[in-house]
């Protein structure tokens, strides 16, 4: 069990910078995900706490401890790989203990600890096979008990769920956040994926060009995006980017979306928003805080749209309009029907929105 | 591979293939037989020929009148006990087990350390010696032979069988590298990540990780480094001169060729126990060589 810091952390790979200088705390027992599209610098800053990169500079500290110069078997970490990397001529069980064996445990003590992971892990009956003969999900399970059998102070895991197929993907994550429940120990996973870095996350930290761009639990960064870039990221469809102007009309804070709807702003936002009056902005607002228009309600906006396609997924229906250039999204109910080119009068809910600086990328 | 091909035929029948189809399926298989049945007595004749003659008296050899092919008068094992109690092909044999067990040896240790390190270690300049590592090999023996005289004569290691011992990894360490460089190279990269956090140093990843999963260019590398060492003919014949360092190819070739009279029987008996080990070792080797261990490994 230990906490992991990361300071100024910078890695130089010949000439591209592939992480420019992060600060980052994961306390005891956290799960936190780094997320970001491929080419962010997640991978790498994982690979420096596991020591499989050096840093360029900045530190790395475990439990307190500087570990820049420790190499990867004595910083008490365990690794998930995406490919699993599992040691293919040796059996589950010599694969899971061999970090173990390496280490010189007692054989007893090695039966227990695989024999218990295996429990967990629901792979009992798969100890004598070899990894060709496991199927993917089996693999990674292997994978993961190679990693609890250590027993390590930190878990770290580098989009281990990549190369399942979809279905897969979504029990084995389920599983991994069971096993942190239960294991407790502290854990760093890597993921492009925003909805596995949403549905496992104590934290997650969003990067891209190797900085952070926003440090939270998940609700924040859904609720509270930080810049464009996290607003976008976050969450699928992806929120509507659509440009607007701040406008001031006795006294009260509207952002007018031309062509689509002037959407008051809220009245304990007027001082965040009171020195971009008149200014050309960005206006976010999610898919899912467009729903269809059903006669004046408080807090909501309507807007008259023409659908260009319109999604029926049973739970709900996507409806995609354009407006201005942009591509933009709304879920409406299932029962609810649009038809593509014809007339379609949507809510939008006020309070909901985002104004994003389009100078900053920033959201006020 | 012929039962393969004839339980493929009966299911063809089995599945009512169209007529023309089955047809066609018989044409190919009996030129398939007939390719493969030339082909076998082609390369079997050269070892049959070996062994009848092996077999004949010298009278028999000698006769005009008889036919070739088979054993007319009567079998005889003389040349082989003549070769094995009272000549010096026992000492041939022993000289050359130990040859090519030092030097088989010795390549191995040598090509697998250097292919290890030069597709692992990422040190400056690894692409350009694992290139000149190859390059060394494409200088033919029988250049190579002549500077060589000069080092092993320096070295007083003329006229022993330590010469070879020392000449015959040059020839074996640079393409057994080379395999080696493939083999481990195929190796996922996550495989040594995975083995270093771990807990293991470089000698365990190589002895525990790499030299399991690259068994079959291990046991390439091994058959190579066996066949050059114990079928080389330019060296011994260069460098060894007595009889008690001589080795089963170019002793066998010395004693039973005197001037122009050929001891056929004994030459015949002689090749057939040399060629013997390694038949034995292909064979042995070859149930071990099991491609695609690498399977399972990382995704696919």
């Amino acid at each position: 069990m230990a906490d992991v810091s990361l300071r100024a952390l910078r890695k130089i790979f010949d000439r591209t910078e592939a992480v420019r200088g992060i600060d980052l705390e994961i306390e005891d027992n956290e799960l936190v995900v780094l997320v970001g599209p491929s080419g962010c610098g997640k991978s790498t800053t994982l690979r420096m706490i596991a020591g499989l990169e050096e840093a360029t500079s900045g530190e790395i500290l475990i439990g307190g401890e500087l570990v820049n110069d420790v190499p990867p078997k004595n910083r008490d970490i365990a690794m998930v790989f995406q490919n699993y990397a599992l040691y293919p001529h040796m059996t589950v069980a010599q694969n899971m203990s061999f970090g173990l064996r390496l280490r010189k445990y007692p054989k007893g003590e090695i039966d227990r600890r695989v024999t218990a992971a295996a429990d967990i892990l629901g792979i009992a009956e798969l100890l004598e096979r070899r990894p060709r003969q496991l199927s993917g999900g089996q693999r990674q399970r292997v994978a993961m008990g190679r990693a609890i059998v250590r027993n390590p102070r930190v878990f770290l895991f580098d989009e281990p769920l990549s190369n399942l197929d979809a279905k897969l993907r979504g029990q084995m994550r389920t599983e991994i956040k069971r096993l942190h429940q239960r294991l407790r120990t502290t854990t760093i996973y890597v993921t492009h994926d925003q909805v596995e870095a949403m549905t496992l996350a104590d934290r997650v930290v969003v990067m891209r060009d190797g900085v952070i761009e926003q440090i939270g639990p998940p609700g924040e960064l859904y609720h509270r995006p930080s810049t464009r870039f996290v607003a976008g990221f976050i969450g699928s469809p992806a929120m509507n980017f659509v440009a607007c102007q701040l406008v001031e009309e006795n006294g009260a804070l509207a952002a007018r979306i031309d062509g689509l709807a002037e959407v008051p702003v809220d009245g304990a936002a007027h001082e965040r928003y009171a020195s971009h009056v008149g200014r050309s902005l960005v206006a976010g607002f999610r898919p899912e805080h467009i729903r269809e228009w059903r006669g004046a309600e408080d807090g909501r906006v309507r807007c008259a749209v023409t659908p260009d396609v319109v999604e029926p997924l049973g739970i709900e229906t996507m409806v995609y309009f354009a407006h201005d250039g942009a591509e933009l999204c709304a879920r409406v109910l299932p029962d609810s029907n649009p038809e593509p080119g014809g007339e379609f009068t949507l809510s939008l809910e006020a309070r909901r929105l985002h104004l994003i600086d389009p100078d900053t990328d920033r959201v006020l | 591979m012929a039962r393969a091909g004839a339980a493929a035929a009966g299911a063809s029948g089995v599945f009512g293939l169209p007529a023309s189809r089955r047809r066609d399926r018989r044409w190919a298989l009996v030129a398939a037989y007939f390719a493969l049945g030339v082909f076998v007595v082609f390369f079997l004749f050269p070892p049959y020929y070996m062994l009848v003659t092996s077999f004949k008296t010298n009278e028999e050899i000698a006769a005009l009148d008889t036919n070739p092919w088979i054993i007319e008068k009567g079998v005889t094992t003389e040349h082989y006990t003549g070769l094995l109690t009272d000549s010096a092909f026992p000492t041939y044999f022993l000289n050359t087990i130990i040859v090519t067990l030092c030097v088989v040896s010795i390549t191995m240790v040598v090509s697998v350390l250097a292919a290890y390190g030069l597709s692992r270690l990422r040190f400056w300049g690894a692409g350009v010696l694992a290139t000149g590592v190859f390059l060394t090999y494409l200088v033919p023996d029988t250049l190579l032979f002549v500077p060589l005289f000069k080092i092993v004569g320096a070295l007083g290691l003329l006229d022993t069988y330590w010469a070879l011992v020392l000449v015959y990894p040059t020839i074996t360490v640079p393409f057994c590298t080379w395999i080696m460089i493939g083999y481990f190279s195929s190796i996922p990269r996550e495989l040594d990540e995975a083995a270093l956090i771990d807990g293991a140093n470089h000698i365990q990843m190589l002895l525990k990780v790499f030299l399991p999963v690259a068994l079959p260019g291990l046991i390439a590398a091994t058959i190579f480094a066996f066949t050059v060492s114990w079928a080389s003919f330019i060296y011994p014949l260069a460098y060894i001169y007595s009889d008690d360092q001589m080795v089963l190819t170019v002793g066998t070739v010395t004693t039973l060729i005197k001037g122009d009279v050929f001891h056929w029987g004994g030459l015949m008996a002689g090749a057939l126990m040399a060629a013997a080990p390694p038949v034995i070792v292909y064979a042995f080797l070859m149930d071990y060589y099991i491609a695609g261990l690498t399977s399972g490994a990382t995704k696919g």
